[in-house]
């Protein structure tokens, strides 16, 4: 009997850990740490040590790893997404910000911002492959939907950078307006949106003919245009809803895919920054760098769920399967 | 056959000629003045290239853009001795075809070369003179400024003072006129902040050299005695543009007070040690260049290079498109604090925010919180539309 009902609590706890547990990754640039959250409990379930100034994160393709660009040390730190411990480095350059994995999950794309240059790695063999010369502080760092065309935004000169890939040639430059931070294509290529951190705007690109077809615009009552800032763009898979967040406007702007057409306000935490979907899409998880948390969209109901607490100045996220 | 071949020569000469030709030259002019400015510490003395180093770095930077668009930047570099004639020189830039002009002159200077210009199409980019007057009632219709005013800075100072209730202050004057300029200018922010000036003293400028070898051992004692009658204050603000005392108050104050203005808490365009809002890259990239840390006068300057360069990608060719450009609701310059810089059109100041620096970091940035303003929290520093003198139209310019 006892051995019986202690049997049963083994296989609770064994069955307790579902394979498909999603746990959200956040970068919290001022602690040197990333939080792990649990998505079904939305709880913080571990805090990982990682190197200076983490910023940029994201999972690999294979989804053995979660890499953070470190800034500070001047390389991106790999997160074993089983043991959640840092196994191993990238040699990024200096002062990796964001970065972007090929469609194969073979290269990584990494804009360093100190010296004008794209860094291309090979992530197996950890090492170096070249790099491309591109604006004034590259930031911003999109695939094209069928790999073909990396996007760089460049903050100081302003632009969204059109890199091929087949010979590593910037093919067309797109002025948008000032400090572009974060670049999205739809998933269906259709469109590529940049937004301008100081330019208050997102620029809808046409990728065919490398020109901007339409500038969204955003205005909340009560609040001065400079603190509209917009930084993460998260577009649904289907393309029809769009989430932008606005930096120290407190709020992520919805969007309609179709018409550009802001449709609603959503007010989070302080200064939010970037965003990622849970792999069902029901949630949206947003960091707030001022307030140290991380709000939870329940994308349906265009509802804040949920507020949880992190590290010092959350910057970046990306969720993955555990 | 041959008329064929003759004819596609042709094309492609014209074709080549058309790419050759495909690259715009934009040329600026810089004009400064050269001449010692003293401080007293070491760590104030200006560099040589102070200014004109931060419109060196914004050219590289606008060529790195450049090259996207077909753009070559360079700078004409001008240095006016004090007999030399700033409508001559202005006039010597015209000649080379240059029409846009990022000057670093003082007052008077300045206006000849802004009437100079005027004439021959000119925009001057003012980045040293921080004079009111030259926003207000001595305006010019072709002056930009980047430069911040002695009121933007006195505001962004006593919006501090007002938000860590430091309300009573000691106001210490040197007697230059730049000193009592500061000080109208300071005298203005109380007032509008909330501030009461409890007592005003001068410091007058004897004369006499900023290091002896005799060192600091009369200025010890002489400091609290210059300030100990003052009635209960709660911080020591020093109008000393001239550099002759306010560095040395702090830690020789009478009572234990703070001091700001011109030393202790300074409001400025810049500080070599700000990092926030990305700025880190750009002071990365200034001493990589120059080997020493970036001022309030190169960033200026930096400022003034990079807006032309703004106008110049968004196809601006001349002086007159240049300025329509930034008076329009496009232009949003990005310069590392924390939010877009734009252009007041009434008297083309660059709307910025205030760093207050104490020498090692920014401790803080105006405006502050709960300052209102129903067009942009930046107008709460310095003369805003309501109350400004300058008539662009009526202007000389």
């Amino acid at each position: 009997m006892w051995r019986g009902v202690l049997l049963g609590t083994v296989l609770a706890i064994g069955l307790a850990r579902p394979a498909a547990a999603v746990m959200a990754y956040v970068s919290n640039e001022k602690s040197n740490t990333v939080s792990v959250i649990d998505t079904d409990k939305w709880q913080v379930v571990k805090t990982i040590k990682v190197g200076q100034r983490p910023r940029g994160i994201a999972l690999t393709k294979d989804e053995k790893y979660v890499l953070v660009a470190v800034g500070d040390d001047d390389t991106i730190q790999m997160i074993d997404t089983k043991t959640h411990e840092v196994v191993d480095t990238l040699p990024s350059g200096p002062d990796p910000e964001l970065f972007v994995e090929d469609p194969g999950g073979k290269l990584l794309y990494v804009a360093n911002e100190n010296d004008n240059t794209v860094t291309i790695i090979d992530i197996d063999k950890r090492t170096q492959l070249g790099a491309v010369q591109v604006g004034v502080e590259p930031e911003g760092m999109e695939m094209s939907p069928d790999g073909k065309t990396l996007i760089n935004t460049s903050e100081t000169t302003n632009m969204a950078h059109f890199i091929d890939l087949a010979s590593r040639k910037i093919v067309a430059n797109v002025l948008v307006d000032s400090r572009p931070r974060f670049a999205a294509f739809k998933p269906d290529a259709s469109e590529l949106w940049v937004s301008s951190e100081i330019g208050g705007t997102v620029s809808v690109i046409d990728p065919a003919k490398h020109a901007v077809k339409h500038k969204i615009t955003f205005a909340i009552p009560g609040l001065r245009t400079e603190a509209i800032q917009p930084v993460g763009i998260n577009i649904t898979g289907d393309g029809k809803k769009a989430f932008v967040a606005l930096g120290p406007a407190n709020r992520v702007a919805v969007v309609d895919g179709t018409t550009h057409e802001v449709t609603k306000y959503l007010l989070v935490g302080q200064r939010v920054w970037h965003m990622a979907f849970t792999p069902d899409e029901k949630y949206l998880l947003t960091t707030n760098g001022v307030s140290n948390d991380v709000s939870i969209i329940d994308v349906a109901a265009l509802k804040v769920i949920k507020t949880i607490q992190v590290g010092e100045l959350p910057w970046g996220v990306t969720i993955a399967r555990h | 056959m041959i008329r064929t071949l003759w004819l596609a020569a042709a094309l492609c000469i014209l074709a080549c000629d058309v790419r050759a030709a495909d690259t715009t030259d934009i040329r600026i002019g810089y004009l400064r003045q050269g001449g010692a400015r003293a401080a007293i510490s070491l760590l104030d003395i200006p560099a040589a290239n102070d200014g004109v180093a931060g419109a060196r770095l914004a050219i590289d930077d606008n060529n790195t853009t450049g090259r996207f668009l077909n753009q070559r930047f360079t700078l004409d570099e001008h240095e006016l001795k004090d007999e030399d004639d700033p409508a001559a020189a202005v006039g010597t830039l015209a000649e080379r075809g240059i029409s846009l002009v990022i000057a670093d002159l003082p007052v008077a200077a300045l206006l000849k070369a802004a009437d100079a210009g005027r004439a021959r199409g000119l925009l001057l980019f003012n980045v040293g003179a921080i004079d009111d007057r030259l926003r207000e009632q001595d305006c010019r219709a072709n002056v930009v400024h980047t430069a911040p005013t002695r009121s933007m800075l006195a505001d962004g100072l006593a919006q501090y003072l007002a938000w860590k209730q430091w309300r009573k202050w000691l106001l210490v004057v040197g007697s230059h006129d730049a000193d009592k300029l500061f000080a109208d200018a300071l005298r203005r922010a109380a007032k509008r902040f909330g501030a009461s000036i409890v007592q005003e003293k001068v410091f007058e400028d004897t004369g006499g050299a900023r290091r002896t070898d005799s060192g600091l051992t009369q200025i010890q004692s002489q400091i609290p005695l210059f300030l100990q009658s003052a009635p209960e204050h709660d911080v020591v603000v020093a109008a000393d543009e001239s550099q002759v005392f306010a560095t040395y108050l702090p830690y020789r104050t009478s009572l234990p007070r703070p001091v700001a203005g011109s030393a202790g808490l300074m409001p400025t365009s810049w500080d070599s040690s700000h990092d926030q809002w990305g700025a880190n890259q750009l002071q990365n990239r200034f001493v990589a260049l120059f080997h020493r840390r970036m001022t309030a006068r190169d960033m200026q300057a930096w400022m003034a290079a990079r807006m032309i360069g703004e106008a110049a990608s968004h196809g601006a060719a001349d002086a007159k498109a240049t300025l329509d450009f930034l008076k329009s609701p496009a232009f949003a310059l990005a310069a590392f604090k924390g939010q877009r810089l734009t252009l007041r059109d009434w008297n083309l100041q660059l709307r910025q925010p205030i760093l207050l620096s104490d020498g090692r970091v920014t401790v803080s940035t105006s405006p502050q919180p709960g300052f209102l303003h129903q067009f942009s929290e930046l107008d709460t520093l310095g003369a805003d539309r309501p109350e400004t003198k300058c008539r662009l139209d009526a202007s000389k310019g």
